[in-house]
């Protein structure tokens, strides 16, 4: 390209709320895989944050994960870190940011968990409930 | 209005891609801004010069880098998601550029609205 365009935004001091909103089983598709990049990138942009998880997606942070016999990678400790990325924000009152790992009720409850099968804890939300936090969001992204 | 745009589908399987050039195209015509688009998951695939579409299809990878040669708009497409598909350098095609996730927070912190096309 002979001219480079502006590559670099000033988004010194502005905050949003991102919402990561996982829909996908974890290894049916790339996608839970892919959005993990995604949040753990965030964090260092010291954003307010929403990982959340509805439908199949609920099964990305089941407890006991053992991909063997599938041959792939078993990415599920990923969500360790993120749950120590949200004990960071919560820690640390200096950079006023917020995490939070949901998980929505509706989707838990129609496959048989409870939150104590999480590998992670989780706040479990109605699907009211959690409309209302998406529509308190600035960002929403998923996959 | 600042928008960013974030492209989660490849250009044939899906129709994601197809419906995010359009937008972004509408977008420019109306006189927004649009930041930058960033293409994740089989999106990478959108960078593809390799692709050849049979001659009577629309080319999507070539669309996208018109638009971006006209507008001079920032795509950009994930490396990690981009080395997985084997889309690199030596086959990116025009008007993209590959650089990491930070692009995607950074342009969703910048813009007024962040669209995401795909499932």
């Amino acid at each position: 390209m002979s001219e480079e365009p502006d590559l670099h935004f000033d988004t010194e001091g502005i905050k949003k709320k991102f919402m990561f909103l996982n829909r996908k089983a974890p290894y049916g598709t790339v996608y839970a895989l892919e959005i993990l990049e995604m949040v753990l990138i965030s964090a260092a942009f010291e954003q307010h944050a929403c990982i959340t998880f509805v439908d199949d997606g609920v099964y990305q942070i089941v407890k006991g994960h053992d991909t063997k016999a599938l041959n792939m990678k078993n990415f599920s400790p990923m969500y360790g870190v993120i749950e120590m990325e949200k004990e960071d924000a919560d820690g640390d009152e200096d950079e006023d940011m917020v995490w939070r790992i949901i998980v929505e009720k509706e989707s838990m409850e129609a496959r048989g968990l409870t939150a104590d099968n999480f590998s992670i804890d989780v706040e479990v939300l109605s699907s009211a409930e959690l409309a209302d936090v998406i529509e308190d969001m600035d960002v929403v992204l998923g996959g | 209005m600042k928008i960013g745009v974030l492209v989660n589908e490849g250009p044939f399987t899906h129709q994601a891609s197809d419906t995010a050039y359009h937008f972004v195209k509408a977008a420019i015509e109306k006189g927004h801004d649009v930041l930058r688009v960033f293409f994740y998951y089989d999106g990478v695939n959108n960078a593809n010069k390799l692709s050849e579409p049979q001659a009577d299809d629309r080319n999507l990878v070539k669309l996208w880098g018109d638009l971006a040669k006209e507008h001079n708009l920032d795509l950009v497409v994930c490396i990690a998601a981009a080395l997985r598909r084997g889309i690199k350098d030596e086959i990116l095609a025009e008007g993209f550029r590959i650089s990491g996730l930070g692009q995607l927070i950074e342009v969703g912190i910048a813009a007024d609205r962040t669209v995401m096309f795909g499932d």
